[in-house]
């Protein structure tokens, strides 16, 4: 098999090559993607093999239903890594195993190439700079929901808040994330403008 | 009264519990508003993802889910022995994800305002086949899709680039075992892509079927199949 023939594709692209049973599509989409999954399935279960079920599982519906993905609804990057969270999630639930404590420093997840390392890299600085720009009690919300697993209800009753503010704080939190990270897309991109 | 703006965020973080999540997951059947806030919010929870931090997956995890794409047949699921214990319900929930990421709300779904609870749960039944780890994958001969069977005989079909059957006709699905074919149930082919749960089992040995019959369906297909898969 030649290495990496679909390299110059879309994510997308990649999901219709999918659909079609190519199987370079899928590693080429696992090389891109892989990662990142497996750090997120990590990072909320803290157990290898739980981490490796909940990204086995994600790329196992993808591989068989690649066919009816809808490319105007989500990004497919975005589609995999929803799939990750959520089984990883439902995972540390079953098995009472949430952590709140932040992870040791470990090196970065790479599976792809050089360029796409550089890549994970400064898209990784980027969210956690936006991340660190987020008001505390929203950040630590949101930190505790996505990363830990918790339930709004849970994090009610470990941050002695009632659950209406949890709520508000998880739903400010995303929405300033988003302007951050859109503020920062524009400021990144290639301009020429000067007035 | 719930703030579904709110109800979206915690949505998108999964930070709801079970009851909760099957709630909004109603309500977002019916509100392309909702839907277009969630995509949104995907994406942000997406670049969350990035800054998860987590170790370097080990190489073996590459090969074994290529492995495991390349031997969707019969009897040869290279799992884990942790595979044999996926709970129903979280193959359910992956199934609510993948739903959504299809975009099957959008198309077969808020069409039938009616009959949505009904609609949705069939959809979620048919992704929760597909996606259920320990369920094998057949091709169709002849379409661009195929048959997934779990390891209770439970399939759905996959679909995609059919054309919408004519006025007054509709496509029947059949299981054909022992030279007897049995109506497994009909669609228009109005979704480019289907993804429908068979009305019956699919026994070892069996194929499924495509016909084009009148509309309301027939007890045995009146001809030759359209397409048919390989052998399950």
């Amino acid at each position: 098999m030649r290495i990496r023939d679909h390299a110059h594709l879309s994510d997308e692209a990649l999901v219709a090559l999918v659909a079609r049973s190519d199987q370079g599509a899928l590693a080429e989409l696992y090389d891109r993607v892989g990662g990142v999954a497996y750090g997120l399935a990590y990072r909320v279960l803290r157990d290898e093999s739980l981490a490796e079920d909940a990204v086995q599982e994600a790329f196992l519906g993808l591989w068989r239903a690649a066919a009816t993905f809808i490319p105007e609804r989500a990004k497919a990057s975005s589609w995999i890594l929803t799939l990750v969270h959520r089984r990883a999630v439902d995972l540390v639930r079953r098995e009472e195993r949430r952590r709140s404590e932040p992870l040791e420093v470990v090196p970065e997840a790479t599976t792809g190439s050089a360029e796409e390392s550089a890549w994970l890299h400064l898209e990784r600085e980027r969210v956690q700079h936006a991340l660190r720009r987020l008001p505390d009690q929203q950040r630590e919300a949101i930190e505790l929901a996505y990363y830990g697993g918790f339930t709004q209800s849970e994090l009610a009753e470990r941050l002695g808040q009632p659950l209406g503010t949890i709520k508000s704080r998880m739903f400010s939190g995303l929405a300033r994330l988003r302007e951050l990270l859109d503020e920062g897309a524009e400021k990144d991109a290639w301009t020429t403008t000067t007035s | 009264m719930d703030n579904h703006y709110e109800l979206t965020a915690a949505y998108s973080l999964d930070a709801l519990d079970g009851l909760e999540r099957e709630r909004y997951e109603g309500h977002l059947a019916t509100c392309e508003e909702c839907r277009e806030e969630l995509a949104s919010f995907w994406a942000v929870s997406g670049a969350l993802a990035h800054a998860a931090g987590g170790p370097a997956p080990p190489p073996a995890l590459r090969a074994r889910i290529l492995a495991q794409a390349r031997s969707e047949r019969p009897n040869v699921v290279p799992l884990r022995p942790r595979w044999a214990l996926p709970a129903a319900a979280s193959v359910a929930a992956v199934a609510a994800v993948l739903a959504l990421g299809l975009g099957l709300w959008g198309s077969s779904l808020s069409r039938e305002l009616d009959r949505e609870r009904t609609a949705q749960a069939s959809v979620a039944e048919a992704v929760a086949i597909v996606t259920d780890p320990r369920a094998r994958t057949v091709p169709f001969a002849g379409a661009d899709g195929h048959v997934v069977i779990t390891s209770t005989g439970n399939a759905a079909v996959v679909l995609s680039g059919l054309a919408r059957a004519p006025e007054g006709k509709t496509y029947a699905l059949w299981v054909i075992a022992d030279g007897i074919a049995h109506p497994a149930g009909l669609f228009d082919g109005s979704d480019s892509r289907l993804v429908q749960k068979l009305s019956r089992s699919v026994p070892d040995e069996a194929t499924v079927a495509v016909t084009l019959e009148d509309e309301g369906g027939v007890p045995a297909p009146t001809g030759a199949p359209l397409f048919q898969s390989l052998i399950v």
